[in-house]
């Protein structure tokens, strides 16, 4: 079977992911309620769109990163721009998200051009400083400069006296909600069975097929003429320059794809919570995706999916486990073990969860160079390994280019 | 008038002359080779004719375009190709996917954004990648990475790259040094054949004598920046400006 231009295998591995994300939050919600791991269960809404949102984010990353070689530390600049945007149009227009997210991913196309058009007259390090400086000026810019667009500190919100031209006025009640065509991006259906609580959000649907849209055509990219030169770039410019490419328009065509999924990322977390705020664009936020990308694998299709979700979930769920939780655990061991467990797991937990997240990424990055991704190969090369004794192992294959993804 | 007109170039990298006042004519269709001890300036004059570096005066004229300050990129378009002494090729890639990349940049030329389109999809280009990739040996390594291929077969695989493009005029820069003497026939075994089979003029710069008399209808020596002669290969070997200055080590 063969969908929308793609191969036989690609087409299974892009079922496997709708399938993926679309039993989400089913597959998320493993433990029962009210059970001692039920604090591990991460299929609540708000966690289940940042893993689809920055899973978008990532991807994009990707494409200009894990493609061309070409390491952006001021993406987060995009992700801004791109909620500022949306909530511009829910403030002027309408608290339907389609508007606003289509501004997004214009207006932050359009800022990649600029800010890439002149980063990419350097490489190496001196693109990647370009792009930071550029970073931490649009955030400096949206703190101070820019308040009349960006409300400074406090961060750019709805309120009842915005003109929402096509909604029509309504000045009082409550603040009105994002919402595709009447559809409210917070409202959820609940079900319960096998003693667990699964919640289907409208928000996260909407995320979740923007990603799978996005992730297909990333795929497409990723298996054109197009995506190869990008993949020449990252190996050999030289030789590319010598063979009579233009390596620039390249690179820029794969800057500003990666800051329109910036942008629709910025757009659609905007979509969720309709509030845009400076430190969106800090260089932290620049630094994530960095990590998401890495620790998942460069270069590779699930790769950055992982690294956000792997990322996300620490950020929610193990900054979550305090000390009381601790005790809970611990608390059928004697006292002076239950304490002395809790001290050491303490550090690693709750505020501590970046040391845990640090850790880890040094172990990924010092034995999987090629991230999540590459400890799965690994471990699926085990399992053949030991189905096949008779010396056809993975050795006498052929070797798979680094970057086809699996 | 030949292919490559080379009228009165110099280069000084500061007090330095590397070229001074060199005058060279390459004729269409011939193998032209350019010796010379170390230090003549044999590589600065070919930087000069890939767009790399640019003479401080005279001209570099090719097929009637002047090479003055043109990217590299803009001159490989006009059918310039060039093979370096350490093979450039994309060690990443497949052996495959490397020759596929010369043959969409001489379709497509230097920039065109087919990103919906699937590289699997293109019969056309990967036929013809698997054509010169059967012309220097290498169809049956098609699937490997080309980082882990010995030196012999990364030279074979740049020049099936260079070769993917139809080049009018091919620069090969020492296209054997570093290589074993098995390797060494091999290479000129396959540029003869190159030759054989194409219209193709070709310019080597090369330290070994024997890769330079088994190849090259045209000789020009250059010592210390300037051609002290230039003819066909029996009369350089006898010429005795030519022993005096670079053949009387040897």
């Amino acid at each position: 079977m063969q969908l929308f231009g793609l191969s036989k295998k690609d087409t299974l591995f892009l079922l496997i992911v709708i399938f993926l994300t679309l039993a989400t939050p089913i597959l998320l919600q493993p433990f029962a309620e009210g059970s001692g791991l039920a604090q591990f269960n991460a299929g609540y809404p708000d966690l289940m769109q940042r893993f689809a949102i920055y899973g978008i984010f990532a991807i994009g990353f990707n494409i200009l990163f894990g493609l061309t070689g070409y390491l952006s530390f001021g993406h987060a600049a995009f992700l801004g721009v791109g909620s500022y945007s949306a909530v511009w149009m829910f403030k002027l227009l309408t608290m339907n998200v389609i508007p606003g997210i289509i501004l997004a991913v214009i207006v932050s196309g359009l800022f990649a051009l600029l800010i890439g058009w002149i980063s990419l007259r350097r490489s190496g390090i001196y693109f990647s400083i370009l792009t930071l400086a550029f970073a931490q000026m649009s955030y400096n810019l949206a703190y101070s400069v820019l308040t009349p667009l960006t409300n400074g500190e406090t961060g750019l919100q709805i309120r009842l006296t915005d003109p929402r031209l096509l909604d029509g006025a309504n000045t009082t009640g409550s603040l009105p909600t994002t919402n595709l065509f009447g559809l409210a991006m917070n409202d959820s259906i609940r079900l319960e069975f096998f003693g667990r609580l699964f919640t289907f959000n409208v928000g996260y649907y909407f995320s979740a097929v923007m990603a799978i849209i996005v992730f297909y055509i990333a795929l497409r990219i990723f298996r054109s003429p197009f995506g190869l030169m990008l993949r020449a770039v990252k190996t050999n410019q030289t030789r590319l320059n010598y063979t009579g490419v233009n390596t620039r328009p390249y690179t820029l065509a794969a800057f500003v794809i990666s800051g329109m999924y910036a942008g629709l990322a910025g757009g659609l977390l905007a979509a969720m919570d309709p509030l845009a705020g400076a430190e969106r664009m800090q260089w932290t936020a620049s630094g994530e995706v960095v990590l998401m990308t890495i620790l998942g694998g460069a270069g590779t299709m699930m790769g950055p999916v992982l690294g956000a979700g792997f990322i996300k979930y620490f950020e929610n769920i193990f900054s979550k486990i305090n000390d009381n939780v601790l005790h809970n655990w611990f608390g059928a061991l004697p006292d002076g073990l239950e304490n002395f467990l809790v001290d050491l797991v303490h550090p690693f937990v709750g505020k501590g969860w970046h040391l845990t997240l640090g850790m880890l990424f040094v172990l990924v990055v010092m034995f999987l160079p090629g991230g999540l991704v590459e400890g799965g190969q690994r471990i699926a090369a085990l399992f053949r390994r030991k189905r096949k004794p008779d010396g056809s192992g993975p050795k006498h294959q052929p070797k798979q280019a680094p970057h086809v993804a699996e | 008038m030949g292919i490559l007109e080379v009228k009165n170039v110099s280069k000084r990298f500061g007090g330095l002359k590397a070229l001074d006042n060199v005058n060279l004519s390459i004729q269409e269709n011939t193998v032209h080779a350019i010796i010379g001890p170390n230090g003549a300036g044999k590589s600065t004059l070919l930087n000069c004719f890939v767009g790399k570096l640019i003479p401080d005066t005279g001209s570099v004229m090719f097929d009637g375009h002047s090479l003055l300050g043109v990217t590299p990129y803009k001159i490989n378009q006009l059918g310039v190709s060039r093979v370096f002494q350490t093979p450039e090729i994309f060690a990443e890639l497949t052996v495959l996917e490397n020759v596929m990349i010369p043959c969409f940049a001489h379709r497509d030329g230097s920039f065109r954004m087919h990103a919906f389109e699937t590289v699997d999809a293109e019969v056309e280009i990967r036929e013809k990648a698997e054509a010169m990739l059967h012309d220097v040996n290498m169809l049956d390594k098609k699937n490997e990475h080309a980082g882990s291929l010995s030196r012999g077969d990364k030279r074979r695989l740049e020049m099936a790259m260079c070769l993917a493009q139809d080049p009018k005029l091919l620069l090969l820069d020492e296209p054997t040094a570093g290589m074993a003497r098995a390797d060494t026939n091999n290479t000129i075994e396959l540029l003869k054949d190159i030759k054989k089979k194409r219209d193709i003029t070709m310019v080597i710069i090369e330290h070994d004598m024997h890769v330079v008399f088994s190849l090259a209808e045209r000789i020009t020596v250059l010592a210390q920046g300037t051609p002290l002669v230039e003819d066909v290969p029996e009369k350089i070997k006898g010429h005795p400006k030519v022993q005096e200055a670079y053949l009387g080590g040897h």
